[in-house]
């Protein structure tokens, strides 16, 4: 009987070990699956911008590879030939300027938010939700008005003060998400160590919610670099565009697609986010409020 | 160093009245520890003086000043939270730094404080660590480190030892008492844990339901306790409650069990229950004066309890046995050599020197 006993155990920790292998295989191949066909658009973008204008034109190629040499061309026409480096330099102040301000904001209003129970705070939350959920394609007409009015169209200084519409409320919720994880005994605690409440948030609570604090800064990175419609509708020279607007504009001449440059200059305007992502996934660790309290 | 005062302190939340017009008076240096059932008030009550909870009304005093309207950093107090409550981003150095840092003491004198408390709590290599890489009792101990550097008027505790399993939490109930001998700080302490409250206190608070029900040293209220709340919470295993009839047998008082069964009355208590004769009242005897009869076994002026034993659990040093006696369950305690059994039929003997009688109505002890 002893025997029969241990032979199940055997039999069973081999089966386990049978599942847990077709469970592997099965993660990898649609892990596979998933990353060709993630991975295809930027290939096919890099492929494309390194191609001759005459194979890309051509027919008869055959288009996953490059068959008649690479070439360098789409990028040196696009670093020098066109407004590329200026849209790209709106681009960044756009952009750092709307993080800056959406960080600052909505780290002050989640912590009200979250912890300085006032009257009317919950509904306040609410609402603040409410209106991210108003999209922009609707807004934009509205907001020509306001940015009309305040003789900022046709400067890229309207996508600063527009651009915070969308990523405030968005980032609001994700930092009163975060400071809401944050045990009330810390807040306690830092209270009769003596911290105010300006004390409180830039040295226990914003160390604390990092990983929300980085959540919500990649958050408003990306929304305010990949963002059309709103520069579409208020820029139209040259010297004020962005990146998604201007590369466009300038590359696609009534009927005719640059589709070298195109691809180069989408490729390009694609690294500082993959650049930033990479940069940040090391400091995204969840767990970083182990230990706090009893776990 | 400084005394707390409460008086008449109430706090109500919405409309439910936590903690019901207390008075108390702490001594400096003393040791004090709010005991009660969770709800009773105790944790609230706390919070007042740490500032943390507003007072409904009523007034709290720290070392003679009045701090109602005090904000917590400015009432020079420390507090333990239960699930230790350290920032998780800082060392144990930086943990126990903050508040000095945040009120802008020299580095030298901050470097030499957090080294004495470190030296006290035995923790002097684990300053470099975060909270994370520490035991949950390291943590409570940097909680406390915490606290101590401060150097307070006065020492809060909010169930620290809550959270740490029994052989951790006695190793650190020793540490408390050790540190507060050292250090003298006025500490007020509170807990669910009846054992702690004993093992610790000066004086132990009894709350229930926003009240105090009794306050005094651990003896006191161990031998006389002044409600049947404070008689039956403090003890372990419970004190045996019976109901029972205060009845005249000539002279002397008797208390007659419900089956008829009759015990003697010390003759030095007569007096003292007189008032009360041929009234229904409750018996209380604690399970350790419940013990096996016949000389030697201190079983003192002993009422002879004939009993069938339902239960038997040895303890190692002594066996406690349950049994049912008029109509009520009740815990003995006998030698640990006992050869007795679940079921066995034995006679037990109940030292009436040590009972207590007790008003039904009111839940006084007589």
């Amino acid at each position: 009987m002893a025997g029969g006993g241990a032979s199940e155990v055997f039999f069973k920790g081999a089966s386990q070990r049978r599942d847990r292998r077709w469970a592997l295989v099965a993660s990898y191949a649609c892990l596979t699956v998933f990353v060709i066909f993630f991975l295809f658009p930027p290939y096919y973008m890099l492929v494309t911008s390194l191609k001759t204008n005459a194979e890309i034109a051509a027919l008869n190629t055959n288009p996953w590879i490059i068959e008649q040499g690479m070439t360098g061309a789409h990028y040196v026409h696009l670093l020098t030939e066109t407004a590329f480096l200026t849209f790209f330099k709106n681009t960044v102040i756009v952009t750092v300027c709307v993080v800056a301000i959406t960080m600052v904001v909505s780290v002050l209003a989640a912590y009200a938010l979250s912890r300085l129970k006032f009257w009317g705070s919950g509904l306040l939350a609410t609402g603040i939700f409410l209106t991210y959920l108003v999209p922009d394609s609707l807004l934009f007409i509205p907001l020509f008005k306001i940015v009309g009015a305040l003789g900022l169209l046709n400067s890229y200084w309207s996508l600063v003060l527009v651009y915070p519409t969308l990523t405030v409320p968005f980032c609001t919720w994700i930092m009163i998400g975060y400071f809401a994880s944050i045990p009330r005994e810390l807040d306690e605690a830092a209270l009769i160590d003596g911290a105010n409440h300006m004390q409180m948030l830039l040295k226990v609570f914003i160390p604390v919610a990092l990983p929300g604090l980085i959540a919500a800064t990649i958050f408003a990175f990306t929304v305010s670099w990949a963002a059309f419609i709103y520069p579409m509708a208020y820029l139209y020279s040259t010297d004020q565009l962005v990146l998604t607007v201007g590369t466009v504009t300038t590359l696609i001449r009534g009927d005719v697609f640059h589709w070298g440059g195109l691809m180069a200059g989408a490729l390009l305007a694609a690294a500082p986010p993959v650049i930033l992502y990479a940069f940040l996934m090391d400091y995204y660790i969840a767990g970083l409020t182990s230990g706090a309290t009893k776990g | 160093m400084a005394g707390v005062v409460l008086e008449k302190l109430v706090k109500t939340f919405d409309r439910t009245e936590a903690v019901c017009g207390i008075d108390l008076d702490i001594a400096d240096a003393e040791f004090v520890v709010l005991v009660g059932p969770s709800g009773c008030g105790k944790s609230t009550t706390l919070r007042m003086i740490a500032g943390l909870e507003e007072v409904t009304s009523g007034a709290v005093y720290i070392g003679g000043a009045l701090v109602n309207d005090v904000p917590p950093k400015d009432r020079d107090i420390a507090m333990v939270f239960q699930n230790y409550a350290l920032y998780p981003h800082m060392s144990v150095y930086e943990n126990m730094s903050f508040g000095l840092r945040l009120r802008k003491y020299p580095k030298a004198e901050i470097r030499r404080r957090v080294a004495a408390a470190a030296e006290i709590l035995s923790m002097t290599d684990l300053l470099d660590r975060k909270p994370r890489q520490l035991s949950g009792g390291q943590r409570q101990r940097v909680a406390m480190g915490r606290a101590i550097v401060r150097d307070p008027q006065v020492f809060l505790f909010d169930e620290p030892l809550s959270n740490l399993d029994a052989q951790l939490r006695a190793q650190m109930r020793t540490e408390i008492k050790k540190l507060h001998q050292k250090l003298r700080t006025t500490t007020v302490y509170v807990t669910h844990d009846q054992i702690e409250a004993m093992t610790l206190a000066d004086r132990v608070v009894v709350m229930k339901d926003g009240v105090i029900e009794q306050v005094g040293t651990p003896h006191e209220l161990y031998h006389h306790p002044k409600t049947r709340f404070v008689a039956g919470f403090i003890g372990a295993p419970a004190m045996n409650f019976i109901a029972c009839r205060l009845a005249r047998n000539g002279d002397n008082l008797e208390i007659r069990l419900a089956d008829s069964l009759t015990l003697a009355m010390p003759t030095d208590r007569a007096a003292r229950y007189e008032a009360h004769a041929e009234r229904d009242l409750v018996l209380g005897l604690r399970p350790e004066h419940i013990t096996e009869g016949g000389p030697g076994n201190g079983g003192g002026s002993g009422a002879a309890l004939p009993v069938t034993l339902d239960v038997v659990e040895p303890l190692g040093r002594e066996t406690m046995v349950y049994f049912t006696l008029a109509g009520t369950e009740l815990c003995g305690r006998v030698s640990a050599e006992t050869a007795a059994r679940a079921g066995d039929s034995l006679t037990l003997s109940a030292d009436m020197t040590h009972m207590h009688l007790i008003d039904p109505d009111t839940g006084a002890v007589l």
